[in-house]
């Protein structure tokens, strides 16, 4: 059971939850806040649109494409 | 540099299939894909599935054969030089050169803009279904399923089975339309169960979305069944109208499409030498077209033509299938203009309607606008434009998704 922090806040989810999915279970499901300032969560789920790109560990990563590990830092806003 | 014999993109069942016809010549093979592990969209796996024994039959072959090398969680960024292709998983960059290529590359949802659809709690009708594979819970939830095609069904049953209430699945295709679909489906008996197990009672014919109703996250939906305006009070929409064959590296290498799908021969071959695809990225068809497809290009690329040749008849009973389905579900001028003047179209760089209304083709919107200009490269907002004004989609410019500037660097190796 891989136990992530998202936004400050630390959550333990089942092997092989995406970050997508973590987003869902820790808060409103939102991933990233758009040019003109609306909340955005994630729209296709195949790594296609790009709105659920989130802050990784430093790296912008698709969180409907990434698996969570233990001890990741997950980051939604700017 | 890594070399193969034969590179695959794409690990859904076209590609898995492709693999495994092509893995007993002896061959090196790779086998790419974007998503963690591989199955596709319809084999998609996660905490909240149950995968298909198919599906699992296929990815223990996939892992029995040791000339196979699986790259999951990969993606292609750029052509580096002929042959060869620069690509990227989640720790490093490199460049893979390959003898014969077989896309695989899958399609993906038509998403349409209407007033609302960027509130959190609106998704795709497959990508909800994805989004649950991959745990987001929604047992509890109200959800809607509007748009068009047989993946509003399936979508319905994975939100159903996992403890939400459907309140509505609304499929803009009249009843006429639906009904000869379905009475046609005699002629493929399994499929013809699934849409039986599949059917939910709250499925209307004729009937889109107007918008998406909330201010912060979506609280309902407007639905128009025909004459009739609705509200039903929902925590989730999932809508899709229909499929988009993931056309851009085909485009990219020079392979010739039309229709917006990859042209093949019988051999899978495109008309590029040494280049075949398989599976949805040559128009919809569905997962038993997109396997024996896979099967036929894996057969053909390694040289083994009667191999190959023995699967057409299975080939063309699926085709008859994906022509009917594809008949049925065409969109009708009413989806393809929900959005109002204030609707964003570009969800990126957030280019509304009215910004784009005035201007008369992708190249000059995107001067003007910024339109297609954002991280989703106009996948999204380039099917919108042409369902709305008829623009031509962008031909593909690289790097084909974002891509750190150490991956971009090793372009300095290619010859």
């Amino acid at each position: 059971m891989p136990e992530l922090n998202i936004d400050g806040r630390a959550l333990q989810v089942a092997p092989g939850t995406t970050v997508a999915a973590a987003l869902s279970l820790a808060g409103d499901g939102c991933s990233r806040t758009s040019v003109t300032g609306q909340r955005r969560a994630p729209l296709c789920g195949m790594g296609i649109c790009q709105e659920c790109r989130v802050n990784i560990d430093g790296l912008r990563r698709l969180a409907c494409q990434t698996l969570c590990r233990e001890g990741m830092q997950v980051e939604t806003r700017p | 540099m890594n070399q193969v014999d034969l590179l695959i993109i794409g690990a859904g069942p076209a590609g898995m299939a492709a693999a495994l016809a092509a893995a007993p010549s002896g061959a090196s093979i790779a086998l790419l894909d974007d998503n963690p592990l591989p199955g596709g969209q319809i084999w998609r796996d996660g905490p909240n599935t149950e995968l298909a024994p198919q599906a699992r039959q296929m990815r223990a072959q996939l892992a029995g054969w040791p000339n196979i090398r699986l790259h999951s969680a990969t993606k292609v960024i750029a052509l580096a030089s002929p042959h060869t292709l620069l690509v990227e998983d989640p720790e490093q960059g490199w460049l893979i050169h390959y003898q014969k290529l077989i896309l695989c590359t899958g399609a993906r949802e038509l998403l349409l803009p209407f007033p609302g659809w960027t509130l959190p709690g609106v998704t795709g009708a497959g990508g909800l279904q994805a989004l649950i594979k991959g745990g987001v819970p929604v047992k509890g939830e109200r959800v809607v399923i509007a748009g068009s095609g047989p993946l509003l069904l399936a979508s319905a049953a994975t939100a159903n089975a996992k403890g939400a209430q459907v309140l509505r699945v609304a499929e803009q295709a009249s009843l006429k339309a639906v009904a000869g679909f379905a009475a046609s489906l005699w002629a493929w008996p399994n499929k013809a169960l699934q849409a039986l197990q599949l059917f939910d009672s709250h499925y209307r014919s004729a009937s889109h979305v107007i918008a998406a109703l909330g201010t912060d996250r979506l609280e309902g939906v407007r639905i128009q069944t025909g004459k009739r305006v609705e509200e039903i009070p929902c925590d989730r929409l999932a809508c899709g109208f229909g499929l988009v064959p993931n056309t851009e590296l085909a485009q990219a290498l020079g392979c010739h499409l039309e229709k917006h799908a990859i042209v093949v021969d019988t051999w899978q071959a495109t008309r590029l030498a040494h280049h075949y695809a398989a599976g949805e990225c040559t128009g919809f068809g569905g997962s038993e077209l997109a396997l024996v497809e896979g099967a036929i290009a894996g057969h053909a690329a390694v040289g083994q033509p009667q191999q190959a040749q023995a699967l057409w008849p299975q080939r063309q009973r699926w085709q008859r299938f994906a022509d009917r389905l594809n008949q049925a579900f065409v969109l009708t001028e009413k989806v393809r203009n929900l959005a109002r003047p204030d609707t964003l179209v570009c969800r990126c760089e957030d280019v509304s309607h009215a910004a784009l209304a005035g201007q008369t083709s992708w190249t000059q919107a995107k001067l003007a606008t910024r339109c297609g200009m954002g991280a989703c490269q106009g996948r999204i907002c380039s099917g919108a434009t042409q369902a709305l004004f008829g623009w031509e989609p962008p031909a593909p410019r690289p790097p084909f998704s974002p891509a750190r500037i150490a991956t971009l660097l090793q372009l300095d190796q290619a010859d």
